[in-house]
């Protein structure tokens, strides 16, 4: 039986289930259905012909994501959305300051309200997010995914929150206002 | 109100990601503070709502999967998966005699034109997926005057299109596309309707055979000429036959070298 996180079996078996998930992603990186199909479609030819390379019984869904992010990157939309990208540091993280009445109000926006912050978000911070909270990968697996140390997961999403944050506050004292 | 807690522990204990031996301290700090404890659970909603909004996106009308386009997936993997000789049908031992045959014809195949077969099937699986795109160009537009400057700025080389008016051959448009890591211009023509691709990338060593002969060749059913000018690769792909990709090289050979 196919059994997308068992890591074994036939590429059909193991991507299949995958795809509606993929397709998601591709949607919040490109912002554009046509986009969105292509970079599914190259993803899979990518990961068809890449798939003798991959060892069975390792993390199937971080390889495939891998691909599509990568594939992503290198294409045009990506590259595009990849210039406004902060230099990032490994920063050491840093103590919170508390925003719990803030927080606790940004987590009764409206869902178009969130979907609109996530739009705006760098596709870096995008990303993160998405695959944590979405996707609902280990910071392992979005380290293997994404090609980066887990401290540095662990800090770019704490960042990523905090600029989600700040744009949902501004867009919360826009309706209170 | 602030706590000396880092940001970072919060959100591992949200994403259920702090470490086991970390988890009951903090847990117990939770219970003393007050700060903390409505952080996280502030954290918990958000990450909540961020996924119900997320999911959310693709069951609105504008991005939802078509039905079509998930079946042109399963499709074109179960026609890749396919194997091409069926085994069963065969005994084994001749089936063993035809593995190390065709094993001994790759092999030499692959040493002799590694670089050459793995450049063109690169190039081959761009041509492929434009020609499966819904966009398969940026730029549409038969006129070549359109075309030629909307690459400038995006590529690091120029080149020259030929005057299509008095042959077969018409311009469709353009897309930028990377080959091995550079960019590099794709071209889309018509001709009868057969779509051939003209790529033009910068030369690079050891990832097509050098020189500037014209490399005509087939692969999987897909015509293929090749040539240098001057520091530019062009390579010609189409699924028309051979004399019309020549013909194609030609008016554009004519062209590079005005």
């Amino acid at each position: 039986m196919a059994n997308p996180s068992g890591n074994t079996g036939t590429f059909e078996e193991l991507a299949m289930p995958l795809f509606a998930r993929l397709y998601n992603f591709a949607c919040w990186l490109t912002q554009n259905r046509a986009e969105a199909e292509d970079l599914v479609q190259e993803t899979f030819m990518k990961a068809l012909k890449g798939f003798s390379a991959f060892r069975q019984g390792t993390n199937f869904r971080a390889w495939i994501y891998r691909i599509l992010r990568n594939t992503f990157l290198t294409s045009q939309s990506g590259l595009r959305a990849s210039v406004s990208l902060d230099a990032e540091g490994d920063a050491s993280p840093e103590p919170f300051t508390s925003e719990t009445p803030e927080s606790v109000l940004l987590a009764r926006i409206e869902s178009e309200s969130i979907q609109a912050a996530l739009k705006e978000l760098p596709v870096n911070y995008r990303e993160i997010i998405l695959l944590c909270d979405l996707e609902e990968m280990s910071y392992q697996e979005i380290s293997l995914a994404i090609g980066i140390p887990i401290g540095t997961v662990m800090s770019r999403l704490s960042r990523a929150r905090k600029v989600m944050r700040i744009l949902l506050g501004a867009k919360l004292q826009g309706v209170v206002e | 109100m602030s706590c000396d807690v880092h940001a970072d522990i919060l959100e591992a204990y949200v994403d259920e990601s702090l470490p086991r031996e970390e988890l009951a301290g903090f847990e117990d700090h939770l219970h003393s503070c007050q700060s903390c404890a409505a952080e996280a659970l502030a954290r918990f909603q958000m990450k909540r709502a961020s996924r119900a909004a997320a999911a959310d996106l693709a069951l609105s009308p504008e991005f939802s999967v078509r039905p079509e386009f998930r079946l042109r997936i399963e499709k074109s993997i179960q026609k890749s998966s396919r194997p091409r000789l069926n085994n069963t049908l065969l005994p084994w031992g001749a089936a063993a005699v035809v593995a190390l045959f065709l094993i001994a014809i790759s092999i030499s195949l692959f040493t002799r034109h590694s670089a050459r077969d793995q450049g063109i099937a690169e190039l081959l699986d761009l041509h492929v997926a434009t020609m499966a795109s819904a966009n398969p160009v940026d730029v549409i537009s038969t006129d070549r005057h359109t075309v030629k400057p909307w690459f400038q700025g995006k590529l690091p080389f120029s080149f020259n299109l030929p005057e299509l008016q008095d042959s077969p051959y018409k311009l469709i448009g353009g897309k930028l596309v990377y080959f091995k890591h550079n960019p590099g211009a794709q071209l889309l023509f018509e001709l009868r309707k057969h779509e051939l691709s003209v790529f033009i990338v910068q030369e690079q060593q050891g990832v097509m055979p050098s020189g500037t002969a014209v490399d005509a060749s087939s692969d999987k059913g897909f015509s293929v000429e090749s040539w240098a000018q001057g520091d530019l690769r062009y390579v010609v792909i189409s699924d028309t036959g051979s004399a019309d990709v020549h013909a194609l090289g030609d008016l554009l050979r004519a062209s590079a070298s005005k």
